[in-house]
């Protein structure tokens, strides 16, 4: 249910049966600007059912690639297609959209606002059935610009939901919302997936990944960097434990010690099978420990590891 | 496409009548130009008639006639300027006291035959010379242009910044990932910047033609029509220039670009007869001056559909020709 606040899980596995037909295929695509190539070659495919998620910094490529995908953008080369076709009049009927920045028109209130992106598709859910959706029932007679930032979230949701997509964009939903509006913005979206669609996912948030995502592939400077499944790139990349400790409590003589560092811009890394023997290393060079987090490695660290980069908005 | 196009046209009509600010303002201007006419042309009584004296300087002291009262006396140096004026009714009586003394009269003008039996009791052996015309006052001449300037400036201003809007903001780029078509929308924004304007030129034509007293001297169903083409005409050009720009200063300097122009070329103040041929030729490029011109032959002249065909085919061609460039030209989102 959309309004369950139990306890939440990570995206399971979705079944190889579901996952036979990919619903979206995308293949070199190339984004070329005057001054920069922001996509540089990307293919992928999302089987239907799926959660897929785009992540990467600001300036990776993953809202333009999205885009492109969208329809919105042309692409300078490659091609997306969509149910074994070129993007067409089906792909609009059949797609749902959430952009990254979207305003509405001035002066409708949601059910209004609902009803116009209703009116524009030939079959979908009723605009009831949308409000109950979205838990928007209560907000259906207010002004749709005086909205809280994680309402107004809900009401592009819903109008990204009036045709019953098939096909779910949703380009950095939460960005910029409070972290209980964030977490009930995740439970909409599990909500969703449960109806068997297949969402196409950007975020820069790696808690909203793990948690959302059967699939992801990482983004760097327009090319993907690695793919799969979250937990499967965590054990192809991270057989250690990762030991954190602010870069002040990191002495530079102990810099010579033969361990596996990995530098953040505020903190040190150390990445190890051997617990017991870095933290016998670290003691013997009088590093402080008192400050010291230990953790299993995220998709953040599978970032820092892959790019040399920190993975932040 | 009819259910798409009709969701838009409501939710746009939703969204003008609720934008109190401009609703009102939108209502406001059409009484303020109601207001504005009746302190211009009502107020204290005027000279009765007025008469057009040929000679480049007017001495009452020279003849009786020219001391009556109630009459304004115009020095008219120019004949054939003066008979122009004489049968568009802008003079009652137009005198040469020169002898022997002669006079030109509008027998169709009530005014005219009174200040002919005036001259006629000062002058006896006066000779009359006749002219035909048809009585025009100079605010049955204006208010199709009063009329017209609105619908204009609303058509334009009206249209082309609620689109730059739209597209600024992003809206138009949510639509664009719906199956809306470019047309659609543009057709759904003429609709209802039509229907706006139809009720405002109508509150308009009933209050200022109440309170100047003016009827139209030919078919009202005609001049609906008209008005019908002529808004379509420049509402489809509100949209053509806004169909692809997203800076306000570039859109906003086109706009007036275009209605500075129309509102000197169209003919809205004064005619443009008298003016050099190629002022005339690039006034008839403008639409405004098909509607003016084609309301002043229903509304002044009587004219029938047939008179007033060419206007209309002139305004609904260009309405056809800039609404389709502008759905060729659209642009969504910002580039």
């Amino acid at each position: 249910m959309l309004h369950a606040r139990g306890r939440r899980r990570h995206a399971k596995p979705v079944s190889i049966a579901r996952l036979s037909t990919a619903i979206l295929e995308v293949k070199d695509l190339v984004k070329r600007y005057p001054a920069t190539l922001a996509v540089d070659g990307v293919s992928f495919h999302v089987p239907e059912g799926m959660c897929f998620g785009l992540l990467g910094p600001n300036g990776a490529g993953k809202t333009t690639t999205i885009e492109i995908m969208e329809g919105i953008l042309p692409a300078s080369s490659g091609e997306v297609r969509y149910r074994g076709e070129p993007l067409g009049a089906r792909f609009r009927e059949e797609a749902g959209i959430l952009f990254q920045k979207t305003a509405l028109q001035d002066f409708l209130t949601v059910r209004q606002s609902i009803a116009l992106f209703r009116g524009l598709y030939a079959s979908g859910l009723s605009v009831d059935e949308v409000l109950r959706l979205c838990a928007l029932e209560k907000l259906a007679g207010r002004d749709s610009r005086k909205l809280s930032g994680g309402q107004q979230q809900r009401l592009l949701l819903a109008i990204a939901l009036v045709n019953d997509p098939r096909v779910l964009f949703l380009d950095e939903p939460t960005t910029g919302l409070d972290p209980q509006a964030r977490r009930n913005f995740w439970d909409l979206v599990q909500s969703i997936k449960s109806r068997n669609k297949t969402i196409i996912l950007t975020t820069h948030y790696m808690e909203e990944a793990e948690l959302l995502c059967d699939e992801v592939a990482i983004m760097d400077r327009g090319r993907i960097v690695t793919q799969g499944a979250p937990q499967q790139l965590l054990r192809q990349h991270f057989a250690e434990v990762l030991l954190e400790l602010p870069r002040q409590d990191f002495p530079s003589s102990a810099r010579e010690l033969p361990l596996n560092l990995l530098e953040a811009s505020d903190r040190i890394e150390i990445s190890t099978r051997d617990l017991e023997g870095t933290l016998r290393a670290l003691l013997g060079a009088h590093v402080p420990l008192h400050n010291l987090r230990i953790r299993p490695a995220n998709l953040e660290d599978l970032f820092l590891e892959l790019t040399g980069k920190e993975l932040r908005p | 496409m009819i259910r798409r196009l009709l969701s838009v046209l409501h939710a746009r009509n939703l969204e003008f009548v609720r934008d109190r600010a401009t609703l009102a303002f939108t209502l406001v201007l059409p009484v303020m130009l109601v207001i504005g006419m009746s302190f211009v042309f009502g107020g204290p009584p005027r000279p009765l008639f007025k008469v057009g004296v040929l000679a480049p300087q007017i001495d009452p002291a020279s003849q009786p006639f020219l001391r009556e009262k109630y009459v304004e006396f115009v020095a008219t140096p120019q004949l054939e300027a003066a008979l122009r004026r004489l049968s568009h009714q802008q003079l009652d009586l137009l005198v040469d006291l020169k002898p022997p003394v002669r006079y030109w009269v509008n027998t169709d003008s009530p005014k005219g035959y009174i200040a002919e039996k005036l001259l006629r009791a000062d002058v006896p052996e006066a000779q009359r010379q006749p002219v035909t015309g048809q009585a025009v006052r100079y605010v049955d001449w204006l208010f199709p242009g009063i009329l017209g300037m609105n619908l204009m400036f609303s058509c334009l201003f009206g249209v082309g910044y609620v689109v730059l809007r739209y597209r600024k903001s992003g809206f138009l780029k949510r639509l664009h990932a719906t199956p809306l078509k470019a047309f659609e929308f543009l057709g759904a924004q003429v609709l209802s910047r039509l229907l706006i304007i139809l009720t405002v030129t109508t509150i308009l034509y009933v209050g200022i033609g109440t309170i100047i007293g003016f009827h139209s001297a030919g078919s009202v169903p005609l001049l609906f029509l008209l008005t019908v083409a002529g808004s379509l005409s420049m509402i489809a050009l509100g949209l053509t220039i806004a169909a692809r720009f997203s800076s306000e200063e570039l859109v906003g300097g086109v706009l007036n670009f275009l209605t500075w122009p129309m509102m000197l070329l169209s003919g809205i103040w004064f005619s443009l007869e008298d003016s050099p041929r190629w002022v005339q030729w690039v006034a008839h490029v403008f639409p405004l001056t098909h509607l003016l011109d084609g309301a002043r032959a229903i509304m002044i002249d009587g004219a029938g559909f047939a008179q007033v065909v060419p206007n209309l085919v002139y305004l609904l061609a260009t309405a056809l020709f800039f609404l389709a460039f502008g759905a060729w030209s659209f642009r969504w989102r910002i580039d």
